[in-house]
């Protein structure tokens, strides 16, 4: 479980996150929902230690993760999948997946896992050779989704998967992030397209410049006069 | 005939002398997007460890530890002068660069005294022999060869090994290769000590052909090396090795004419032209930014 407790960062002068906590338990998906520059992507970028908090606490499986390296994060267990994709453009499909899987050493069951996305993503697989830069963009969001997944996560956290996508494979992604959940992998979602993240979400959060307003279960939020205004576009 | 051979070998050899150098160029470049103005200093020093430790260390060990101490100077600059302002302007770097470079030589004039040093003989490359009638050094076919085999190896390197891929990654996205667990700092230590090393490799063939060396050797060519990088793309590796090829092949054949005195003329001429007609090189990356 991922508990984080009153974080706080900040870039130069401006507070990003003022005092955020969270809980992500085992197995469900959680969404943080808000607006740009609510400090969704800052939450994800502090949990892999891209981005150094001020203060507060973040615990993964009762340990601390503020203040550790990357890599020992990621080797902990913790995988995102970035805003804007970034899959490696002038390598192959095939070796975003394996580097993916860089902290790894067990050489067959890297193989197996790669066979595993393949089978989550069979679009990947006929472009294996493909150079990553040469995919539409769905196809590199399924990509970097693959990637993650290869450094076999506990918790995978998802930055705008939706973003920039046509509506049909914006469905497509979001049934992967389901069927990726009931395999056994907490998810962290962020997401703009809040209607879409809320209907697949156990858990879901709410934040405001820097500040949780709201939580409860993806139904309660969907159902939340507050939020249909805000977030969904509904009036009344 | 012969002396058209002997003009083709030497500019094969010096070709292949700069473009072990330019591949540090480039491949620091690639990664750091940092020009870095030490190298050919770092190239001189190879040269001078050479001078000082051939004076009392046979040579089948002072060639090995010229390679090891030269590795270590690049790991080290990188640590001490590049590492420390990896959040920075990139142009903050760059003078820093800048400030390594002339500390070198500086510190080459301290020790040395400003003297000229002799340059030991290194029996087996320094001597004499004769290719189609034309009299040349060994040391001239030795390059081109040691020089095709170390560019494959490090195209092994770069294209078949997990350090390799980790270079590339960091190469194109610092945050990206990061999120999949690369130590970035250790993959950029590995870009200079693989750039020194080839740089101390140039150094021993490259001064063989010199009587003596001073603070100031590597200064020129280090900066046609550099010519020869941004000529063939800089960031590119097949393109520093071509690159390179081309400047030392027209060195020779300017310096073997009439027009002699215009060599370097003629290579910095070309480094204009080819920013004005060609800013990314031969094999220069084109910028490709998909979101």
């Amino acid at each position: 479980m991922l508990k984080i407790e009153n974080l706080h960062v900040s870039y130069g002068g401006i507070q990003a996150l003022r005092g955020i906590s969270l809980e992500v338990p085992d197995g469900k998906i959680v969404t943080l929902i808000g607006a740009n520059g609510a400090g969704k992507s800052t939450t994800l970028r502090t949990i892999t230690g891209l981005v150094k908090a001020s203060s507060g606490s973040i615990q993964w499986n009762g340990g601390e993760l503020l203040g550790k390296p990357i890599d020992k994060i990621v080797g902990a267990g913790i995988a995102m999948s970035p805003e804007g994709r970034r899959v490696f453009a002038d390598m192959s499909v095939l070796e975003n997946l394996r580097i993916g899987a860089y902290l790894r050493k067990d050489k067959a069951e890297i193989e197996k896992d790669v066979q595993w996305v393949y089978s989550l993503f069979p679009r990947l697989e006929e472009r294996s050779w493909q150079l990553a830069g040469t995919l539409s963009g769905g196809e590199q969001q399924m990509l970097a989704v693959g990637r993650a997944l290869m450094s076999r996560p506990k918790l995978m956290m998802l930055d705008e998967p939706s973003l920039g996508l046509a509506p049909l494979v914006v469905q497509d992604i979001f049934s992967i992030i389901r069927e990726i959940n009931k395999q056994g992998v907490t998810v962290l979602l962020i997401e703009q397209n809040a209607n879409m993240a809320l209907k697949i979400a156990d858990l879901a959060y709410v934040l405001e410049t820097g500040n949780i307003t709201m939580s409860g279960t993806g139904a309660e939020l969907l159902a939340n006069e507050k939020v249909r205004e805000a977030y969904l576009g509904k009036n009344g | 005939m012969q002396y058209a051979i002997s003009i083709l070998l030497s500019g094969v050899s010096l070709g292949g002398q700069y473009a072990l150098i330019a591949i540090g160029y480039t491949m620091v470049y690639g990664i750091l997007r940092l020009i870095n103005f030490a190298h050919g200093d770092v190239f001189m020093v190879a040269g001078l460890m050479m001078v000082y430790l051939t004076a009392s260390l046979p040579l089948a060990a002072s060639i090995p530890l010229v390679l090891v101490l030269t590795v270590l100077l690049g790991f080290i600059i990188e640590r001490a002068a590049y590492k420390p302002l990896r959040e920075a302007p990139r142009m903050s770097v760059m003078i820093s660069a800048i400030g390594v470079s002339y500390l070198l030589q500086n510190l080459a004039t301290y020790v040395t005294g400003g003297l000229p040093k002799m340059y030991p003989e290194i029996p087996g490359i320094s001597n004499t022999i004769t290719i189609a009638g034309a009299p040349t050094k060994v040391v001239t076919i030795v390059t081109p060869i040691l020089v095709l085999a170390l560019v494959a190896a490090l195209t092994q390197l770069i294209h078949h090994t997990k350090v390799g891929m980790a270079m590339r990654a960091v190469a194109k996205d610092f945050e990206t290769a990061q999120l999949m667990g690369i130590k970035i700092n250790a993959v950029i230590s590995a870009t200079f000590v693989i750039g020194s090393f080839l740089a101390a490799v140039g150094s021993v063939l490259y001064f063989t052909n010199y009587q003596s060396i001073v603070p100031l050797s590597g200064a020129l060519p280090g900066l046609r090396a550099f010519v020869a990088a941004v000529f063939g793309g800089i960031g590119s590796i097949p393109g520093a090795v071509v690159g390179a090829f081309i400047i030392g092949l027209s060195e020779s054949v300017i310096k073997g004419s009439s027009w002699s005195i215009f060599s370097d003329a003629f290579t910095f001429a070309l480094l204009i032209i080819i920013l004005v007609v060609k800013p990314t090189g031969l094999f220069g990356e084109k910028v490709t930014d998909k979101v």
